[in-house]
């Protein structure tokens, strides 16, 4: 008679383990698949990339001797090298500060009551989920210099065949406007979403007392919408320092032949990240890449540093 | 108020007239790029043209490899960012918040920097030239992690969760009969926006796949890169790699901006 009670303590007991086991332990495992998997591909390449930069790495020898800073003391030397940071730091100017301009100013114009809204929205977007392959393909045809749309308006206004892949300020031009026209409809979503945040009463209040609407864009709309703006700017400029598939790929169509890693017959447009994959995967260097990708790493850290502060600081001139 | 509507049309036309631009080649036959003016509106060789397409490089094959690496990937991340989402908004644990902040931190690491040891760690797994290569390690990424996780936070209220655990449900069941519904709408703007990208990714899978075992990116990025310079079987290739998923955004093209707009006030 006495044992059932005994039972259920017991039982009582077992389930009072199972719900502390539940409640302490189990949220690790919700986390464990993405930890893992995060920890295999995304954590451990990155200190990989410094092991492998440190050494004579190439596809061809078994044996990986380790030759210390000798990669970045080559890379340093490496007159190429420095043509890509100009290049990466060039194309990046170019398509990121008119682009950012352009999408606030677009996001400006959103930010009221309109008819068609989700339509802008939506073609504001469509070069967005346009692939990087055909984004390319389409522009090196406007960008041809014999047949090129762009090339033909340009001659209404009495100018000459642009051979636009040819030169380094006009492949620059080129390829600035193709990242262009696929990010400044989605960065100026972004800076909507933003301004949609802002009180109303600021702008009632500045209506009131006769301020202009670009007065109010610039007293009101850009210091509150600021933290996005940072934000825009550090993404931006990571994104900028890492352009790789539009230079790939513009060689390759606009008539130089095979995929090509060199950023045209001059190197006049391979970026730092084009570099890379020229040293790793056409010439299988993978120590001098893996530097070369350090390095990259330093420059983006450097640069979205330097934009992160100068954005910050803005507000002195804006407020 | 007019000089704004002008703009946005104009807008529009700028965003949409490239695309347009593309479909009026493709369906023409090289001859008519060489006449001036060039050709405005579409022509007939719309058919022919994507058929010499599927001649030149196995499209059938890249189109079928892009559907299932893009849909797994898709299913994977929307299941595993809410597994991990869940605890990360809603669950005690030693840690929590120095992992959340990794997490956090990762996202602005260039991925090109691992590029090369991911690329060693392949051919080290002989999964090179499959879709293994492509589709493991994009299982779950922490920008899907955290839209979860930021999302859970806000709209999964603690007394459903705590009604839950008074009824007798363990963790998993609150999971399972709780958080799912809730995640629903927010995981499946992640798994659209996800399919967006897996299918346009372009840089990884030429790096490791062949081109007799393509997705649809690597075949265009072939097709675009003759020795002679085929700009209609380019853009035919282009259009009919485009076209679904420009047929996706159109249907669910309201929710998807939805998504990157609440993603985006993070900032």
């Amino acid at each position: 008679m006495s044992s059932l009670p005994l039972a259920v303590a017991r039982r009582r007991h077992r389930r009072g383990v199972r719900h502390t086991l539940d409640v302490r332990v189990s949220p690790y495992a919700y986390v464990a698949p993405f930890l893992l998997l995060f920890c295999a591909f995304g954590l451990f390449p990155l200190a990989y990339t410094a092991w492998v930069s440190l050494h004579d790495w190439t596809l061809l020898s078994d044996e990986h001797a380790f030759v210390g800073a000798a990669n970045y003391v080559t890379l340093l030397a490496d007159g190429y090298f420095w043509n890509a940071v100009f290049n990466t730091l060039s194309i990046g100017v170019l398509s990121t500060a008119p682009q950012l301009v352009l999408a606030i100013w677009l996001a400006h114009l959103l930010n009221r009551p309109l008819r068609f809204q989700t339509l802008f929205r939506v073609s504001l977007l469509l070069p967005n989920v346009t692939s990087v392959v055909a984004v390319v393909v389409i522009f090196s045809q406007l960008f041809g210099r014999d047949f090129g749309l762009i090339n033909w308006v340009l001659s209404w206004f009495g100018a000459g065949a642009v051979d636009w892949a040819a030169g380094t300020a006009t492949s620059h031009v080129a390829l600035s406007t193709m990242i262009m026209w696929r990010w400044t409809g989605y960065n100026a979503l972004i800076f909507l979403a933003a301004m949609q945040a802002v009180p109303r009463e600021l702008y009632e209040a500045a209506t009131l007392d006769g301020a202009s609407g670009f007065t109010q864009l610039r007293r009101i709309t850009l210091p509150m919408i600021r933290p996005t703006i940072v934000f825009v700017v550090v993404v931006s400029t990571i994104g900028a320092m890492q352009i790789i598939a539009e230079p790939l790929l513009f060689s390759a169509s606009s008539g130089a032949g095979g995929v090509g890693a060199s950023g045209g017959p001059d190197r006049q447009y391979q970026t730092l990240a084009l570099f890379v994959y020229e040293q790793g995967f056409t010439k299988f260097d993978f120590g001098y890449a893996a530097a070369a990708s350090w390095l990259m790493f330093v420059a983006v850290v450097l640069v979205a540093g330097v934009n992160y502060l100068l954005t910050r600081r803005m507000r002195g001139g804006l407020a | 108020m007019r000089l704004r509507y002008l703009t946005l049309v104009a807008v529009v036309f700028f965003s949409a007239f490239p695309l347009y631009y593309s479909v009026v080649v493709a369906s023409r036959h090289n001859s008519a790029l060489a006449q001036v003016p060039p050709p405005l509106l579409p022509g007939g060789n719309f058919f022919a043209n994507v058929s010499r397409v599927f001649d030149t490089v196995p499209f059938g094959l890249a189109l079928l490899n892009s559907v299932l690496v893009a849909g797994s990937i898709s299913v994977a991340v929307m299941f595993l960012s809410t597994l991990a989402g869940f605890a990360f908004a809603k669950l005690r644990f030693r840690g929590r918040g120095a992992l959340l902040l990794v997490t956090v931190a990762t996202m602005t690491v260039p991925a090109q920097l691992g590029i090369i040891p991911l690329y060693l760690l392949m051919v080290k797994l002989e999964w090179t030239g499959t879709m293994y290569a492509l589709v493991v390690p994009a299982l779950v990424n922490a920008f899907g992690v955290f839209f979860m996780t930021q999302f859970l936070s806000r709209a999964l209220p603690g007394e459903l969760l705590e009604a839950g655990r008074v009824d007798g449900c363990t963790t998993w069941g609150l999971f399972w009969h709780v958080v799912l519904p809730v995640a629903r709408p927010a995981a499946a703007v992640l798994g659209m926006l996800t399919f967006m990208s897996a299918w346009n990714d372009y840089f990884w899978p030429l790096v490791v796949l062949t081109p007799d075992n393509p997705t649809v990116q690597v075949a265009l990025s072939t097709l675009a890169s003759g020795y002679v310079n085929d700009y209609v079987l380019g853009l035919a290739g282009t259009a009919v790699g485009t076209l679904p998923l420009v047929l996706v955004f159109a249907l669910f093209g309201r929710q998807i901006i939805g998504g990157i707009m609440q993603g985006a006030v993070k900032g």
